[in-house]
């Protein structure tokens, strides 16, 4: 029989017990419904996630020190690593090799630095930070009172709340939690001045140019042998603009290091601020670039993290991530679809239950019509691909109408959950997601499973005796 | 070797191949301790274009013997030759193309599907035969409107009375121009007019359309009537092989009319 005729037949048989028929293909749907709505959640629980630790950048950032630094925070491949010597300087044209690594998406020196702020000229000593301009869309930047920075080179600067609340004096005591709106305390601050008092770095003597190298720095008179490069610390004040406010706390990662105060990273860089890692350069000798303590790179997506950091390992640096916590996240949501894609796919093994015995009941019942065919010519294939076509039938159309409610499910959950959140003053989150993999597999799933379901009673219609199927009323 | 009809047209009056031989045909079954012996040893040839009445009481073995004919049935151990094959060596792929091409099938309750509209059940076996959808309509159409269904083509079964169902069920037993007409009780369930109407039929098949007839039936008035030979079975085996004298001069009556 021609997949046309045969279709169109399967379809016809099907309208005709529709009540039976609709009741299996509903409970095949159910299966399917309860099969994308759990694979649904976990998907959208685990994109929920990814894109919280993505925004924080925790996850797709790796740190490159140099090995000659201590302050690495790979211990056990310090110990692996080759001696000093052959290591190399974290400087401008290693960080360029960097950026030139593939699947890295930037690479920037990590300047920070303690010194004084003075607001309202009571002084503050705190850590700031120069951070780029794709922080931009960092969680801790994003919807935060006030603006980004106007510019990569902006004198201005986004403070962390607690600092904030610092410069108001309205720090908590310790152990109390601070319940600041920081709403609050972007009202008196955003706009104002803040002027940061810091030491400078300068090339020496003169800005005539570096080929020309004299002997100024005192400490090198005594040396046999002395670099020819030297610097002057100069002291300096620059005013910032307060221009915004972060609630969260985007430096967490650096522990005690953290920031409080953040400027643009270009402006960080031409102030020239003077690095701790440049007073221990100094006593290695000077470049006549300066070398970064440590450099951030940004990866294009935490998977390549690791790779990355082979790279740039292989480039003669320490590198660290916080890979091992996202891969041990991963394998959490692994898990967690696997639970849920199995609880759903108990649904659906129900369901194909529910076909094999609408299917093996229709045997029954339409022995003779089966009977009657064969006795006109039907062979045993014809028969064997209408029951299995029935089945398919009812799979696919099981499956559209499964995706379709588990679709329409998984949105009333979540506009629900949303209500629920907006009751608590939370913004909306979506841990909904149907990718379209999904409803394709999904239908495909019920498909495969329907045709298995249809292969005994279609076997059993095949090899029915006709002269037995015709005496049977 | 049988003796035909003498009728001008009797098909035993050439030497040709026969349309059905069957050899020493025996159809067992098992049930239980007792074999039961449903045809059993039974050798006969029927020419093309003959009518042959299978005769017998209940139980006798006609209606074995006709589904081993049709390829319904396979036989425990002889041979049913029909258009040169024997069928006792087909496979079951085999078997349905018989039934398909080579043999059309009537019964006694009709066995039209009930969930079918009649042109639907005239059109099934052009589906299993794989016959084009824009041919199927014009050859369905014709079918009916020789049994005189042309109107009726969108009723089920259930909304026609039996003598139209089994007009339909003519329709679809010539629907792929088999050579052979397989009938079983056709008139069984109809009243002695329709069963009139319906044996014409038959018999406008075997004359006009020179198929070879075989008709199981247990009421010898109507075999005499249309059969040109009579073949009668007790407990499976052939008991008597006639030519109908009263036959032909029925259908030479017919053919006059």
């Amino acid at each position: 029989m021609k997949t046309y005729d045969l279709t169109e037949l399967a379809l016809r048989n099907l309208r005709e017990s529709s009540l039976r028929n609709s009741l299996t293909t509903i409970g095949i749907s159910v299966g399917v419904a309860s099969l994308v709505a759990m694979l649904s959640l976990g998907i959208g629980l685990q994109k929920l996630a990814t894109r919280h630790l993505a925004k924080s950048g925790l996850f797709d950032t790796v740190v490159v020190t140099s090995r000659r630094e201590m302050r690495g925070f790979g211990r056990d491949d310090e110990r692996n690593t080759a001696s000093a010597a052959e290591s190399r300087t974290l400087d401008e044209p290693a960080r360029q090799e960097i950026e030139r690594l593939p699947d890295v998406l930037e690479a920037y020196p990590d300047i920070r630095f303690i010194t004084e702020l003075r607001y309202q000229d009571k002084p503050h000593l705190t850590m700031v930070s120069g951070i780029p301009d794709s922080a931009r869309s960092n969680d801790a930047f994003a919807g935060i009172p006030g603006t980004f920075f106007s510019s990569e080179t902006a004198p201005e600067v986004i403070l962390q709340k607690s600092f904030a609340m610092e410069l108001l004096g309205k720090t908590p005591p310790p152990g109390q939690e601070d319940d600041v709106p920081v709403n609050d305390l972007a009202q008196p601050l955003l706009g104002q001045e803040l002027t940061m008092r810091y030491a400078q770095r300068v090339s020496s003597p003169s800005p005539m140019g570096e080929d020309t190298p004299t002997r100024v720095s005192a400490s090198t008179d005594l040396a046999e042998s002395w670099s020819d490069e030297a610097y002057s610390v100069i002291s300096r004040e620059q005013k910032l603009k307060i221009v915004g406010i972060s609630d969260l706390d985007p430096d967490s990662m650096r522990g005690a290091a953290r920031a409080r105060v953040f400027l643009p990273l270009k402006l960080a860089q031409d102030l020239r601020v003077m690095q701790p890692s440049d007073v221990r350069d100094s006593m290695r000798g000077f470049s006549k670039q300066p070398s970064y303590s440590t450099i951030s790179v940004r990866v294009k997506n935490p998977k390549q993290v690791e790779a990355v950091e082979q790279a740039i390992k292989k480039l003669g640096f320490n590198t660290f991530s916080i890979l091992d916590a996202t891969r041990s996240l991963r394998q959490f949501f692994a898990v967690l679809d696997l639970f849920l894609g199995i609880f759903g796919s108990l649904a659906l093994a129900v369901a194909s239950i529910g076909i094999v015995n609408t299917l093996v009941m229709a045997i029954l019942e339409r022995r003779r019509e089966i009977g009657i065919m064969k006795a006109i010519g039907a062979s045993d294939g014809d028969v064997k691909k209408l029951f299995f076509a029935e089945a398919g039938a009812m799979g696919l159309l099981g499956g559209v109408v499964g995706v379709a409610l588990g679709w329409t499910i998984g949105h009333i959950i979540n506009l629900g959950t949303n209500i629920y959140l907006k009751r608590q003053a939370l913004p909306p989150e979506s841990f909904w997601s149907v990718p379209w993999w999904l409803v394709g597999a999904a239908i495909v799933f019920a498909f495969i499973v329907s045709l298995v379901s249809g292969l005994y009673p279609a076997a059993r219609a095949a090899r029915l005796d006709p002269v037995q199927a015709l005496r049977y009323e | 070797m049988t003796i035909g009809p003498v009728h001008s047209k009797a098909p035993s009056s050439h030497n040709g191949t026969p349309a059905v031989r069957i050899v020493d045909l025996c159809r067992h079954y098992q049930m239980g301790e007792t074999l039961i012996r449903a045809v059993d040893g039974v050798s006969v040839r029927i020419q093309p274009g003959e009518f042959v009445a299978l005769l017998g009481s209940s139980g006798s073995g006609k209606s074995s013997l006709l589904n081993l004919i049709a390829g319904l049935d396979r036989p425990t151990s002889g041979a049913v030759i029909v258009e040169n094959r024997d069928l006792a060596q087909l496979s079951r792929e085999e078997l349905a193309r018989h039934r398909l091409r080579t043999v059309g099938m009537v019964f006694q309750s009709f066995n039209l599907v009930s969930r079918m509209t009649l042109a639907e059940n005239v059109e099934l076996p052009l589906r299993f035969a794989e016959v084009d959808r824009s041919q199927r309509q014009a050859l369905t159409r014709k079918a009916l409107e020789r049994v005189g269904l042309g109107a009726r083509r969108t009723h089920r079964p259930s909304e026609l009375s039996g003598g139209e169902q089994q007009r339909a069920a003519l329709a679809r037993a010539l629907i792929n121009q088999p050579k052979l007409l397989l009938a079983d009780e056709p008139t069984g369930n109809l009243d002695s007019r329709t069963g009139t109407e319906i044996m014409n039929f038959i018999r406008e098949f075997n004359q006009s359309l020179k198929m070879t007839i075989v008709m199981v039936t247990h009421e010898r008035a109507l075999a005499e009537r249309y059969a040109q030979r009579m073949i009668f079975l007790t407990d499976g085996r052939l008991v008597d092989d006639q030519s109908n004298s009263a036959t032909v001069a029925t259908s030479l009556q017919w053919e006059r009319r």
